[in-house]
């Protein structure tokens, strides 16, 4: 019975909008943009959201980065000229953090030189870093080729190195790199293994391809990196550096470590370890030379910024979808306007005020639906252009999908119900009179 | 439709389709208070033709909206079919609109979208006939007026004296108490006037009771009884058979 009068109802509607195509394609368009408009800024909103999380997971979210930073000179600078200065994280402090801190899984010492590699007649700016045989636990780049370091590398201090493939590229454009030697210094070491170049953190996956050149330029100053056992290091290259600096001369720097990663085996643990550590160093190393980076809590923090994005993004769309909806409305006050006898006939024949309410209101909602279900479309091939054309990525939820179809039908209930509700209450007897 | 019966009034007997008792209806206009009827009193009966006429101004339209429960009076009772309507609110009375009157106006008001056959039906669906039941309804009535083979075409296609036979067979649909018809020849060429008023005749010899508002002579003349309103009162009465 209800079935039979909805079906009815749905049917007299689909009627009078087919009745007026033109008019009713016109009013839908309003809620047709609205609709796509949610979705496509969502999907781009959660599409740049998921790019930058992955950027940052690939610093490792279980990782803590403890870098030394030079201290700012008026911290002690005090008058007199400084040519000696030493600062930063030392080989005490790795120790101090495996043995003083319970939950920590691997810690990676590294020590980074700036400096050039020769292969036969060829040169290029690298840099070189000292770092320990578990490295890659801690980094996103993987083996490609040979090996990484080992123990016994450690141990003996081995004159080997394992290069990235930007190096690779760089150097070896027409051998075979693995066993050959390259120069760095006044030293030879032995090429043994080959791993993948290190993402920049500012640049998607998809971009990479088109950045190489912006990256190259960024990269600057080093071509690579070459990775060579710490204690190698530390033989080869010393702690002090020197610098030449304009106004006094000479500069003498000691820094025993650049960075130090300390890898948790859990992420509730993150937190808790860094503030530790931070107790730890802030014990040991007054001049504040150092500094620790969380990429969770950068995670964290970009969730929260990507949040109030997608919020903006939401409001301004589901705006578009408020001037759709009063779109209707209007249109729908004229419909009823112009139907003023059609009511009246109706209510002369035993129509109830709820009859020409729900005769109304159905008109609206099957314009939204409508509406709603050609902006679903819309709203999923614009992202997919915006992908295509604009390299940037986007994600559809279902979610997004479901809120604006929502949204839609809400608005059709909201800006349907007063024309409607005005449809009901008019006066039969005046309504059977209008002209 | 189930009324609440007022069983205290013993002159509400079966016979007695229609009872005004001591009926008026005022209207605010600014400050003055317009009465455009006054205590009318009338009976009509079940298969009573009954033609009400009277100058414009008299009051006819202002009848005929309260036979036809479109308007409440604003004093006095109206009983229908045995049931106090004049305290009824909107819903019900939209109910005893659809089940208990058929309405046939000068106009047809026909609703242009639907076709002959949806526009029998319209009353049938707000009295929640089913599908069926009311498609075979409305091409019996069809065919009775004599539409039989145009049950297909929309209002705009048929002539005057077509669209009111479709408006005939619609009020005839939930075979109510009374028609009502209001100046139901006043838009017609004579000769489809004349057609309506034979159906007319029709109805009231299958015992169907009649109520025409009009204005015109020849017309009245076909009812068995006239009531000639002047003034909001019921000036004379007769019976013309």
């Amino acid at each position: 019975m209800f079935l039979y009068r909805t079906k009815r109802t749905l049917k007299l509607g689909i009627k009078s909008l087919w009745l007026h195509r033109l008019r009713s394609t016109l009013t839908a368009l309003g809620i047709i943009f609205g609709v796509a408009s949610v979705i496509a800024m969502l999907a781009i909103g959660e599409g740049a959201s998921r790019d930058a999380m992955a950027q940052i997971a690939r610093l490792g979210s279980l990782n803590i980065i403890v870098k030394t930073v030079q201290p700012s000179e008026d911290q002690h600078a005090t008058g007199q000229q400084q040519s000696f200065q030493e600062y930063g994280l030392t080989y005490d402090d790795a120790e101090r953090f495996r043995n003083s801190i319970p939950g920590v899984q691997v810690i990676v010492p590294v020590r980074r030189v700036a400096h050039q590699a020769w292969y036969r007649n060829r040169k290029i700016p690298v840099e070189v870093i000292g770092t320990v045989p578990w490295h890659l636990e801690t980094s996103p780049i993987r083996l490609v080729m040979g090996r990484f370091l080992s123990g016994y590398d450690m141990d003996y201090k081995q004159d080997i190195c394992i290069i990235d493939e930007r190096v690779m590229n760089e150097l070896f454009k027409f051998d075979a790199p693995l066993e050959q030697f390259i120069k760095i210094g006044s030293d030879y070491y032995s090429v043994v293994g080959i791993v993948s170049t290190q993402p920049i953190a500012v640049s998607s996956e998809q971009q990479e391809a088109k950045n190489v050149e912006a990256t190259k330029k960024q990269a600057g100053a080093n071509a690579g990196n070459i990775y060579i056992p710490l204690t190698t290091a530390k033989n080869r290259f010393g702690e002090m550096s020197i610098q030449a600096s304009s106004s006094a001369g000479r500069r003498v720097e000691k820094v025993e470590l650049q960075e130090i990663i300390v890898k948790v085996a859990d992420a509730d643990l993150v937190l808790p370890t860094r503030d530790i550590l931070q107790t730890v160093l802030e014990r040991f190393h007054k001049k504040n030379d150092y500094e620790l980076t969380v990429p969770l809590e950068l995670l964290e923090q970009a969730k929260r910024t990507q949040r109030i994005f997608s919020i903006v993004l939401g409001s301004i769309a589901a705006i578009s979808l408020l001037v759709g909806g009063i779109g209707i409305m209007n249109i729908m006050l004229a419909t009823v306007s112009e139907r003023t006898r059609e009511i009246g006939i109706r209510r002369a024949l035993g129509a109830r005020k709820k009859d020409i309410i729900f005769q109304f209101l159905s008109e609206t909602l099957l314009l939204t639906f409508a509406g709603g279900i050609l902006g679903i479309f819309f709203g999923c091939t614009i992202p997919f252009f915006v992908t295509h054309f604009g390299n940037m990525p986007t994600v559809i939820t279902a979610s997004s999908l479901l809120l604006s179809f929502g949204i839609s039908g809400a608005v059709g209930i909201a800006f349907g119900m007063y024309p409607a509700y005005r449809a009901a209450n008019m006066d039969p007897i005046e309504s059977l009179r209008h002209e | 439709m189930e009324q609440p019966r007022d069983k205290t009034l013993d002159f509400t007997s079966d016979g007695h389709i229609l009872v005004f008792d001591k009926l008026c209806k005022n209207y605010q206009l600014g400050s003055v208070e317009l009465k455009v009827l006054r205590e009318i009193d009338l009976v009509v009966k079940k298969g009573d033709y009954l033609a009400v006429m009277g100058p414009s101004g008299s009051g006819k339209s202002t009848l005929l909206n309260l036979i036809g429960c479109l308007d409440r009076p604003s004093s006095g009772k109206y009983y229908l079919g045995g049931h106090d309507v004049s305290t009824l609110d909107d819903n019900e009375l939209s109910a005893i609109r659809g089940r208990h009157i058929g309405f046939v106006f000068q106009s047809f008001n026909l609703i242009s979208q639907l076709n002959v056959l949806e526009n029998i039906e319209v009353p049938m669906f707000y009295q929640g006939m089913s599908e069926h039941r009311s498609k075979v309804r409305a091409i019996e009535l069809a065919e009775m007026v004599g539409l039989g083979d145009r049950v297909n075409h929309r209002p705009t296609e048929l002539s005057g004296g077509q669209q009111q036979r479709v408006a005939i067979a619609r009020s005839l649909a939930n075979d109510p108490l009374i028609i009502l018809a209001d100046e139901p020849t006043g838009n017609l060429d004579s000769q489809s006037g004349r057609d309506i008023l034979n159906i007319l005749d029709m109805l009231y010899q299958q015992g169907k009771t009649l109520i025409i508002i009009t204005h015109d002579e020849d017309i009245a003349k076909h009812s068995q009884r006239e009531i000639r309103l002047f003034d909001g009162r019921i000036d004379k009465q007769w019976y013309n058979r």
